[in-house]
């Protein structure tokens, strides 16, 4: 069975999800309206975790916070449901599909067979849809690759009960109800006020502070931990930002994307202009990494490089800052 | 960053054959996507993680064919593990994997532990024990 569902590929996976399964049920949300609403923007340093042994940093919200804080914010009613034996995970998948019920789950990717192998790590908040069931084989789109896949139900058991950090149990999620009346522009209120909020939060390891604090620790790690570890974390603070789910300088473009479509909304023009404000430091982002991989590049580097890389952080800080004041007041 | 600026790189995309998708504008100013083949700088940062990777992996097989510790240790850093995700994946506590990692303590595991090991990383205890595998 195969359900008529259609494929957009989106830069970010959760995103992606939320937008396929809305347009499939007749709503036109874009991906970066999605990620606008449901406030996916994000610093945030997350103190004693360490992924791939170095420490985590995050350029977007918790896994499922995109899709819930939208869902809240545009009216519309999701259901979810974990399991606790793959079998009761795929009886319900099943009879999902029977219904013609195209369903979003989360997944680990460590085990996802049509992955590159250099990106299967051990992270488990991977978002796909399920839309179809041929034989033993399931009917896979996953946002963001650029066309559909397959998976057989072997492997989509592995990947639905993946262990370790927010391991998925066969997390499984669709939305049932929706509003009578799709207004966009109290929903895109929330989320700009929401993210403004969390950026300008006064936690230290939150927001443009967060993005200073790490400033703080480049410019110690090549002293405290030697060249190499430094020049390991440093790379870990690029693939976060870049590789992992898009990251900072992605995210901040799909950000801007949102204000651009949101100005239009609602008759705004400064949105406009923030916009191509939030382009610019998206811009200076990338230059951070492109700076920041010359340091690691080469396995070895003066102390002062680093200083300069921490330089680039703090003034984004400084810009981001400014900017969410702004926007703010914008609305 | 403007739509002609999106990069295509060479990276690790290639062998699957995919393309990401990025957001950027085009020359009227509007935001709109564009596919992209890779990035440098992110492919340098995750070769030398992948590379790291195998230096850890590379050092503990050899530590295990020394007998300083256990095949597990050499499967999970070559399944990129780290001690709280194979940790979840058996079922045990920190304190006993990491007692498991002594080539003593290992050489009297049960089968039945040794299978839980087995299938966390998708091989069989003979596999397991003897630390030669066919991926």
């Amino acid at each position: 069975m195969k359900i008529d569902f259609t494929h957009h590929q989106s830069a970010h996976c959760e995103n992606g999800v939320v937008s396929n399964l809305m347009k499939y049920n007749g709503f036109n949300v874009s991906e970066p309206m999605v990620f606008g609403i449901g406030s996916g923007l994000l610093f945030c340093y997350i103190p004693f975790l360490m992924v791939n042994h170095a420490p985590a940093i995050t350029y977007r919200t918790m896994p499922g916070q995109i899709f819930k804080k939208f869902a809240t914010r545009v009216g519309v009613k999701i259901k979810k449901e974990k399991f606790k034996t793959p079998k009761a995970a795929q009886e319900r998948l099943d009879e999902n599909l029977k219904r013609n019920n195209p369903v979003g789950l989360q997944v680990g990717v460590f085990n996802l067979s049509y992955f590159p192998d250099e990106y299967r790590f051990h992270f488990n908040a991977h978002n796909m849809v399920v839309y179809g069931k041929e034989g033993d084989t399931y009917l896979v789109s996953d946002p963001v690759m650029e066309s559909v896949t397959t998976l057989t139900d072997k492997e989509l058991e592995k990947v639905r009960f993946a262990k370790g950090a927010f391991a998925p149990k066969g997390h499984l999620y669709y939305p049932i109800a929706f509003p009578e009346t799709f207004d966009l522009a109290p929903a895109i209120k929330k989320g700009i006020k929401d993210t403004c909020r969390t950026m300008l939060a006064p936690v230290p390891i939150v927001g443009v502070k967060g993005i200073r604090h790490v400033a703080k620790l480049i410019r110690k790690w090549p002293q405290k931990k030697g060249i190499k570890v430094a020049n390991h974390y440093l790379g870990q603070v690029v693939r976060m930002q870049e590789e992992i789910g898009t990251g900072g300088g992605g995210f901040r473009y799909i950000f801007a994307a949102f204000l651009q479509e949101a100005s239009k909304e609602l008759q705004n023009e400064k949105l406009k202009e923030l916009s191509k404000e939030m382009t610019q430091i998206g811009d200076l982002w990338r230059d951070f990494a492109i700076d920041a991989s010359r340091i690691y590049k080469n396995r070895s580097s003066k102390p002062d490089a680093y200083n300069q890389v921490a330089n680039q952080l703090e003034t984004l800080a400084d810009m981001e800052e400014v900017f969410f004041k702004k926007l703010k007041k914008a609305l | 960053m403007k739509k002609s600026d999106v990069p295509q790189d060479k990276s690790n995309l290639e062998s699957a054959h995919f393309r990401e998708l990025c957001y950027a504008v085009d020359e009227n100013g509007e935001y709109t996507t564009e596919n992209s083949t890779g990035w440098t700088p992110k492919t340098i940062a995750l070769n030398n993680a992948i590379q790291d990777i195998k230096e850890r992996t590379e050092n503990a097989r050899k530590r295990a064919e020394q007998g300083l510790t256990s095949p597990i240790e050499y499967f999970m850093e070559l399944n990129k593990m780290d001690l709280g995700i194979l940790t979840s994946y058996v079922g045990f506590f920190r304190w006993q994997v990491k007692r498991h990692f002594k080539p003593n303590v290992f050489k009297k595991l049960s089968d039945k532990k040794l299978q839980k090991y087995a299938d966390a990383f998708n091989i069989t205890v003979e596999e397991l024990k003897t630390m030669k595998y066919e991926d």
